[in-house]
């Protein structure tokens, strides 16, 4: 594959991060904002995130201690079980080096008493159906309850038809698509790139 | 009903035929909604075809829109592959566990007799129950998902795209199964009652797709389906883009196509003008929190996108209405389409 022989011949070993730095990640950011301007389909965000994840995955395995885990990311989808904007995203996250704890499709306490045994930082929730959005409003109501100060970030197809949603459930932000998330997750934590 | 007033089916028909009706034909797509007029659970009224019928018609006789919707729920269909539905207290009910987990089992796939399926059936029972009372009247629409779009369902879609990108042969043989499901399905409704059928393909959209891979597959699918369908055939991407595809979409054979609420409702009639009428826009997420200004700002401005000429049906973007959208705003909206609505157009 054309992808896997352009980062392999650059590959030295040593070099993971740099890679990922200064060629994958600036390839992935151009995908984004295309799928964010409608200008390519979910179908090739998909591929390009798996292409990627496989990658990556090759040159710096996923239990390598050199991923980087700060801030510690969360996902899940709240109880809703269209998984593939999750997917896309773990891909996408793990194809930029991060180390992502995935939580399926947990309710949302037992999300919560994950992210507080973890440490998480932010937890992503991607949700597809309208009726599950409420479910961040209980997650909120948890993290408020018990005085987590994790970060909510929303995103899927509820978020994008209303751009208000994500405040109405009391999420901390929302991401149009995967590499917006990126961005989005370094304001939440005042990560200057 | 003055004497001048056409009934739904002469207006529907009449904008299908690029002309002007009395006014701007609206198609209120509800679903779930009809459990609220009978205060049951999602789950038992899609298991009474009496119940579902009578409160098509409640509904149609309280907001007066131009159409009686048959359609249950997606995963329906699913049912009669041997799958199962997941129900919610208020949403459409969702697909369980697909029925191809390996990509080998579609060797062995059988498309199951539409007249065999219980489920299937109680959508007919409601479709002939629903002709009973409308006669030639009302347009009762039915609804077909794609074969194309079938095994997001099916497989789930990462695994789709897998096998479309990577295993064609094994695709193609895919839907030459589902579309000898969809047919008989489509047809099986006509011949119970329905008027026209909504073809739902979100996943030819250019949201889910690109154009070039969607003429190479969704495409063909549709023109091949669509040409067996024995009733008109309105093409619905449920919320998905269409506007790259449109003279695409209008070699498929379809009447109509129903745009997403992330286009632009006049550029889209523009480029299916004389060809294919336009259904949509209204954002049906954002209905939820529509105060009576927006609901009539946004009945005005698809009115005026859209309605001159004939050509247009008023509707949501999604094909399904959420069942937190009022009762109050269902009903502005539709006093806003007979308030501006009437041809000629008169917005100022």
């Amino acid at each position: 594959m054309v992808a896997n022989k352009i980062i392999m011949d650059l590959y030295d070993g040593n070099n993971a991060f740099e890679l990922i730095k200064e060629v994958i990640t600036p390839a992935l950011e151009r995908i984004g904002s295309k799928w964010a301007d409608g200008d390519i389909a979910l179908s090739q965000e998909y591929m390009a995130s798996r292409i990627s994840e496989d990658i990556v995955d090759s040159i710096l395995p996923p239990e390598s201690s050199t991923r980087r885990d700060v801030p510690v990311i969360g996902l899940t989808t709240l109880g809703d079980e269209h998984m593939l904007g999750k997917r896309i995203l773990s891909a996408f996250l793990k194809a930029s080096g991060f180390k992502i704890l995935d939580y399926g499709d947990m309710k949302a306490e037992l999300v919560a008493r994950n992210i507080k045994n973890d440490g998480v930082d932010v937890i992503i929730v991607s949700v597809l159906m309208l009726n599950l959005v409420s479910e961040v409003r209980e997650l909120r109501s948890v993290f408020d309850r018990e005085g987590i100060d994790t970060k909510i970030l929303v995103g899927g197809a509820p978020f994008l038809f209303d751009h208000d949603l994500w405040k109405e459930v009391g999420a901390d932000s929302m991401a149009s698509d995967a590499m917006e998330s990126f961005e989005q997750i370094n304001s939440l934590m005042g990560i200057v790139q | 009903m003055n004497n001048d007033e056409m009934l739904p089916m002469e207006r529907v028909l009449t904008s299908l035929s690029f002309k002007e009706a009395d006014r701007v034909p609206f198609f209120l797509l509800l679903t779930t909604q009809g459990a609220r007029e009978f205060n049951v659970s999602v789950r038992e009224y899609f298991s009474r075809p009496e119940m579902l019928a009578q409160a098509q018609i409640r509904m149609q006789q309280r907001y007066g829109h131009d159409c009686l919707y048959s359609f249950y729920y997606a995963s329906l269909e699913m049912e009669a592959w041997g799958g199962e539905s997941i129900f919610f207290d208020d949403a459409p009910p969702n697909a369980g566990k697909p029925v191809i987990s390996e990509l080998e089992e579609i060797c062995s796939l059988e498309a199951p007799d539409v007249y065999e399926s219980e489920r299937l059936g109680d959508v007919l029972r409601s479709t002939e129950l629903l002709k009973e009372a409308a006669g030639e009247d009302i347009p009762i629409i039915g609804v077909v998902i794609s074969p194309f779009s079938l095994p997001s369902m099916q497989m789930g879609l990462g695994s789709y795209f897998d096998l479309i990108y990577e295993e064609p042969a094994l695709f193609e043989e895919l839907m030459v199964i589902n579309e000898e499901f969809s047919v008989q399905w489509a047809n099986a409704q006509i011949e119970a009652g329905a008027t026209a059928i909504c073809y739902f393909d979100p996943v030819s959209s250019t949201t889910i797709i690109p154009p070039e891979l969607y003429r190479k597959t969704g495409f063909k699918v549709a023109r091949r389906s669509i040409s067996r369908i024995n009733a008109p055939v309105a093409t619905h991407m449920a919320s998905g883009r269409c506007m790259p595809l449109i003279d695409d979409l209008a070699e498929t054979g379809t009447v109509a196509i129903c745009t997403s609420a992330l286009e632009d409702l006049e550029e889209v009639k523009s480029a299916s003008k004389g060809r294919m009428a336009v259904l949509g826009n209204l954002n049906g997420i954002e209905m939820r929190r529509w105060s009576t200004k927006d609901v009539e700002h946004n009945v005005r401005n698809a009115i005026e996108k859209a309605a001159e000429g004939g050509g247009y049906i008023l509707s949501d973007n999604h094909g399904e209405i959420p069942s937190q959208v009022s009762r109050d705003v269902l009903m502005t909206l539709s006093e806003s389409v007979k308030k501006w609505g009437n041809y000629p157009i008169r917005l100022a």
